[in-house]
């Protein structure tokens, strides 16, 4: 459509002769538009085909040039689901991404709601101290976080635990200042009429505000699971004993001992990430149309 | 019951509201904050009952470290350091040349988009085990590449001058998509009359490029520029299970700040020196940021 538009106004205000000179340049430009991003796009590929094929090649296999299996298998998936802890590791991954996400659904939308509809003393000051602690690395929290989460005197023992893995990011301020910039738009006439009727101002956030501001919440609850199930470093941290370990740490750690068995790492690998993207190719334009409107990282 | 005004109720009610959230980061984000500041001032070993206060001992360590041509901390800054001015340009670079393609073309334009998002949203770790396959010696998928073309095979990760190049790839593959799709959003949001119009007095492609696009694009570059500092700053992950045992190596030529951190803290117990190390870390980000932020944001002008 712009295109259209926009060779017409190029006629109307150019001479004919360069006119269809740009038009020409034009295509050719697009043409190695579709040749770079084409190139580029199979870069994207390749590491993924090449994991998968290497899951079903057999171990005599994996020294040998060729891209696909000769005899394909399936043995090592039955091996890395059977010897390994691997379901429990989904297991765990998902129960500790729903636990977060749905805490931070919860949280962070009522906080934002909060932050954009209520005005009361220490608002700003609150508000600011939530945002700056984003610039707070991770990284510099695990050594205390760790020190309470094995210390008994001052936090309990939470190594091991799907609270001691959660606990970071049960609620983010990130999501605080997302849903704040949402709830703006929720009109005060709607919330005052409601408590005209009487709505408890619970009510007014549970059955108003939410209700209204779905989409967002919707996108806040995928990044939240896509950030927690990739989440690595703490999990690495506070997890012990393999049956609490998360996917990504689990799959570090069985990595790391099969040692030389590539095609049992890829197998790893795959089981890992395919269920994932399958849920990301489902949901692509929801969650990349989310991403640019956010600019949160997951 | 006292009868409260409807302004004082409302008050009340958001601070029960926000009450759990308060707590929260009380003790989850500001309390560990000073913890860590306060952990990097003491000898701080888990398994031991005192930990002496020891002063800036910690920091002295760490310079005297920093200046010990052969020690892992030296090695970790200059890699961290390597990995953010090598990364962020090309990263970026890369990403804008891809959105700008993109920006232009209507068919098939969703289907790359999602095509470069999609490592992005996979975990690093599964990603970095990939790769480190597609790495080996002989069978990997890169050295049967280049023996496919009779050009000799290249040790990749395994000598100490190829091994933070080829991580570093890794690093920037993963996060282009993301970077392309913010791009893309800051492209969208320039409006098409401007274009007519530089059309309409006879300007270039550069032309237009140089005097629109890139000064609109600025605070999307900007944004994007402060936020990859900050990640290739806290390189982590690709490292640990990228290199033989973890250990950031051959020779330490791929131990980054974080890795430091975590084997300093979680492997020799040394705590306090640890805290120190994400001390300096968290000042060099904030640094960095108030820096960039003033730089790049007179740029506008």
């Amino acid at each position: 459509m712009d295109t259209f538009q926009q060779t017409q106004r190029t006629s109307l205000f150019e001479r004919p002769g360069r006119a269809g000179r740009a038009a020409q340049r034009g295509k050719t430009n697009r043409l190695l538009s579709y040749a770079f991003l084409t190139l580029v796009g199979i870069t994207m590929v390749i590491p993924f085909l090449w994991m998968i094929s290497t899951s079903f090649k057999p171990k005599t296999e994996i020294t040998r040039p060729n891209f696909f299996p000769v005899e394909a298998t399936g043995a090592n998936y039955t091996e890395v689901i059977l010897d390994t802890e691997l379901p429990r590791w989904y297991a765990n991954s998902l129960v500790v991404a729903i636990m977060s996400t749905v805490s931070v659904a919860f949280f962070d939308t009522l906080s934002g709601y909060v932050f954009a509809k209520y005005d009361f003393p220490g608002k700003r000051i609150i508000f600011i101290i939530f945002l700056s602690s984003l610039m707070v690395p991770t990284e510099m929290l695990i050594i205390p976080w760790f020190i309470m989460s094995s210390n008994p005197i001052t936090g309990g023992t939470w190594v091991d635990t799907y609270w001691g893995i959660a606990f970071p990011g049960m609620i983010t301020a990130t999501g605080i200042f997302l849903m704040r910039q949402f709830m703006q738009g929720v009109p005060d006439e709607l919330l005052d009429a409601g408590r005209i009727d009487g709505v408890s101002e619970f009510g007014l956030f549970w059955r108003i505000a939410v209700p209204l501001s779905l989409p967002a919440i919707g996108a806040l609850c995928i990044f939240n699971f896509l950030g927690n199930w990739n989440a690595f470093i703490w999990p690495l941290i506070v997890t012990t004993r393999s049956e609490m370990m998360t996917l990504p740490v689990g799959i570090q750690f069985f990595s790391t001992e099969a040692a030389s068995d590539w095609n049992l790492i890829m197998t790893g690998a795959t089981l890992s990430v395919v269920p994932l993207l399958i849920i990301v190719i489902i949901f692509q334009r929801y969650i990349i149309e989310g991403v640019a409107l956010t600019g949160l990282k997951g | 019951m006292m009868r409260l005004t409807l302004a004082r109720r409302k008050i009340l009610w958001a601070y029960i509201f926000l009450a759990i959230p308060i707590l929260f980061f009380a003790y989850i984000r500001i309390y560990p904050t000073i913890f860590a500041f306060q952990m990097s001032l003491h000898d701080y070993n888990p398994l031991a009952i005192e930990h002496k206060y020891v002063g800036l001992e910690n920091f002295q360590k760490l310079v005297a470290e920093f200046n010990n041509l052969r020690s892992p901390t030296r090695a970790a800054f200059l890699n961290t350091a390597a990995y953010v001015v090598l990364g962020v340009p090309i990263q970026l670079l890369l990403a804008l040349a891809v959105a700008l393609m993109l920006n232009e073309i209507r068919f098939l334009s969703t289907f790359y988009r999602l095509v470069f998002f999609l490592p992005f949203v996979t975990s690093t770790i599964a990603v970095a085990w990939v790769f480190r396959m597609l790495y080996q010696p002989q069978f990997g998928f890169f050295n049967v590449i280049l023996q496919a073309f009779s050009l000799p095979q290249q040790p990749f990760l395994s000598r100490p001058q190829q091994a933070l190049p080829s991580i570093l790839a890794v690093v920037i593959w993963q996060g282009l998509g993301y970077a392309v799709i913010i791009f893309l959003a800051g492209l969208k949001q320039i409006p098409q009359i401007f274009y007519d119009a530089a059309q309409v007095d006879g300007a270039t492609r550069w032309q237009s490029f140089r005097h629109i696009t890139l000064p609109l694009l600025n605070p999307t570059l900007v944004f994007l520029i402060v936020l990859q500092t900050i990640a290739f700053l806290r390189m982590f992950a690709p490292v640990l299970a990228m290199t033989a045992q973890g250990d950031g190596g051959p020779l330490n030529s791929t131990t980054t700040v974080v890795l430091r951190v975590y084997r300093e803290a979680f492997q020799s117990f040394n705590m306090g020196y640890a805290s120190a190390l994400t001390v300096t870390l968290f000042a060099i980000i904030l640094g960095i940021t108030i820096i960039q932020l003033r730089f790049t944001s007179r740029n506008i002008q």
